[in-house]
């Protein structure tokens, strides 16, 4: 469905190109939970930024469902894809309803206002994400927890087929963690939404996502079904980790346990 | 920078209400503020009239005093303080929000103290000829205006990518400080004379004489407020941060261009006008957001109407308080800014 081909983009400081990617690759299936592992500065969030449109690769395409991402508008792309931060900071005192509402900026005319079937909308967003009791308050008093699922909600309320995560549970503690994962595999699962996800944390990524693609140094590594690409070996070769790699009867997935450097 | 990812600003129930039906009825109360203030105000001052008679149709306008003083001797300079109040009010929450920085000005920037620098320079050079509509300083303080926010965007988008607003930022507080040196040297080989002038100048002054020169920054502060329109929802977003705008379909680069072209427009065309009036900017849009919550679609027309409102009014002390004695109205501005701004910093903290 979303599709990176041979994709190279580099970052320019004072004179000096420094490259991020180098001819990366990567297919997200529709309907897929697709886990983008690697270790910082590899690149995650550089191919996060070239599949959502918000910056052009200076080699390679992007394609969404055949075609090229570029011919399309920000506001046709944001129609079909939405971006969940790390974090947010809003710089003014908004209520979860008016940031969630916020997600249909790219369904609206220029002086449109939202109406009843934008409120239902993000009515249905509060709700699947378990955030509707907090509609009225002020986003910048709730947990992260909280706002990380209220930021998810204002994704939802975009209606796009695709949801890009850049290291979604980063900021959160473990109970938010799971409570976050918990909501986006139903996502996944429920609404068939297509999802890919950059993160660093390889239980999450095993215990929520079919694929992965593993990056190093702005290449890919590997890619493919989570049971076939999630090996110890891979992790060693992508963080110079020693780990152990096993299935966890309880959880139900692979669970990584790192155990030493090597260099 | 703290001061970016701070939040200033209450919200409560009034956001879940339906957008269309909050945003009639505040512009209908804040437009009502605003309309009877305008009315209200010339008829306060040294001579006394009343409305009746000042709209008395039966009596000739050569005849009518109290029409005579209404519509020719307080009216110019009521309208004055309501273009400038409302075009600073507006200016200051474009500039807030696209600088993500709830304590940006319309003057943080340093298009004030390019306009000031313009009218210093058009003041000692004794450059009194007008030029199209504007007279002399209003003409010299929209050239140093427009070269200021020039200067500013070019620094800022110097890379060739969306406005870093980081930039803008050390930009105009650089340029702010530079251009006031700058005025200090002007004024310092300036005459006595001149001197005065230009430092009454500074303090603002709504007291322009005649509609011309209202009519002549009309043009510039309607424009600005045509392109004003079309950017609260941006707004709102760009707020949010310029990634997350992106990703909700805003083109960035575009919508700073915007906010910023317009924003600065209006400021140099109140300053010119009026003179460097401080802290309208930023009172009226804080006072606004406690009032109506912090969706910019509310506050940025809610603004521009009590800013109007807000300006007339400070202009009525100032001319009523110590009567016959007239204290600069960018004086009391500044009076009543002052301590509020430092309100906002401690309730901040």
């Amino acid at each position: 469905m979303l599709q990176g081909s041979n994709l190279s983009y580099a970052y320019v400081r004072s004179g000096a190109s420094r490259f991020s990617l180098h001819s990366v690759s990567v297919d997200v299936p529709r309907g897929s939970f697709t886990g983008l592992l690697g270790p910082n500065g590899c690149g995650k969030t550089t191919l996060l930024k070239l599949l959502s449109g918000m910056i052009a690769a200076h080699e390679g395409t992007v394609t969404l469902n055949g075609g090229s991402l570029l011919s399309l508008s920000r506001r046709e792309i944001a129609r079909r894809i939405a971006v969940v931060p790390q974090e947010t900071h809003p710089a003014f005192d908004y209520t979860v309803m008016e940031m969630v509402l916020m997600g249909r900026h790219p369904h609206l005319g220029l002086l449109q206002l939202e109406g009843p079937a934008d409120l239902a909308l993000a009515g249905d967003a509060l709700q699947a994400t378990g955030t509707a009791h907090l509609a009225d308050r002020a986003y910048m008093t709730l947990s992260g927890g909280e706002k990380q699922r209220v930021i998810i909600a204002g994704a939802l309320t975009q209606a796009s087929d695709v949801l890009l995560l850049d290291e979604p549970t980063a900021s959160l503690d473990l109970g938010y963690q799971l409570e976050v994962a918990a909501l986006l595999s139903r996502l996944n699962r429920v609404r068939g939404m297509t999802m890919l996800m950059a993160t660093h944390d390889l239980n999450l990524a095993a215990a929520l996502c079919d694929r992965l693609v593993l990056m190093r140094d702005g290449r890919v590594l590997a890619q493919g079904a989570t049971a076939e690409v999630l090996t110890a070996q891979m992790v060693r070769q992508m963080y110079d980790v020693v780990a152990d790699v096993r299935y966890h009867e309880g959880a139900g997935h692979l669970t990584v346990t790192p155990v030493a450097r090597v260099r | 920078m703290n001061a970016v990812d701070s939040t200033i600003g209450v919200a409560g129930s009034i956001a879940h209400r339906p957008i269309r039906a909050r945003l009639l009825r505040t512009v209908g109360g804040f437009g009502a503020i605003a309309v009877v203030t305008c009315l209200l105000a010339p008829l306060v001052g040294s001579t006394s009239i009343s409305l009746a008679r000042v709209f008395d149709r039966s009596i000739p306008f050569a005849d009518n005093v109290d029409a005579q003083i209404f519509f020719v001797a307080r009216m110019p300079r009521v309208l004055a303080g309501a273009v400038t109040g409302a075009a600073l009010a507006a200016a200051g929450v474009v500039f807030q929000a696209m600088l993500r920085n709830p304590l940006a000005t319309p003057f943080t920037l340093g298009v004030s103290a390019g306009a000031s620098l313009g009218a210093m320079l058009a003041i000692a050079l004794g450059l009194g000829v007008a030029i199209g509509p504007f007279s002399g300083v209003p003409f010299a303080s929209l050239v140093g205006a427009a070269a200021a926010a020039g200067i500013v965007y070019r620094l800022a988008t110097m890379e060739g990518r969306a406005m870093s607003t980081t930039v803008l930022l050390l930009a105009g507080v650089t340029l702010n400080a530079f251009f006031s040196a700058l005025i200090l040297f002007v004024q310092y080989l300036a005459d006595f004379a001149q001197v005065y002038r230009a430092t009454r100048w500074l303090m603002g002054d709504l007291d322009v004489g005649s509609f011309q020169p209202i009519v002549a920054s009309l043009p510039l502060v309607l424009a600005a407020f045509a392109m004003f329109a079309f950017l609260p929802s941006s707004l709102n977003l760009l707020s949010i941060g310029a990634d997350a705008a992106a990703a909700r379909g805003v083109e960035v680069a575009r919508a700073q261009r915007l906010a910023f072209v317009s924003a600065s427009l209006a400021t140099a065309a109140a300053v010119s006008l009026s003179g460097p009036i401080g802290f309208i900017g930023i009172v009226v849009p804080h006072l606004v957001r406690l009032l109506v919550g912090v969706d910019h679609r509310i506050v940025l027309p809610a603004s521009a109407l009590f800013g109007a409102a807000f300006l007339v009014a400070c202009d009525l002390a100032a001319r009523t308080l110590m009567a016959p004695v007239e204290i600069p109205v960018g004086v009391v501005t500044a009076m009543l800014g002052g301590p509020f701004f430092l309100w906002l910093l401690i309730r901040r903290a």
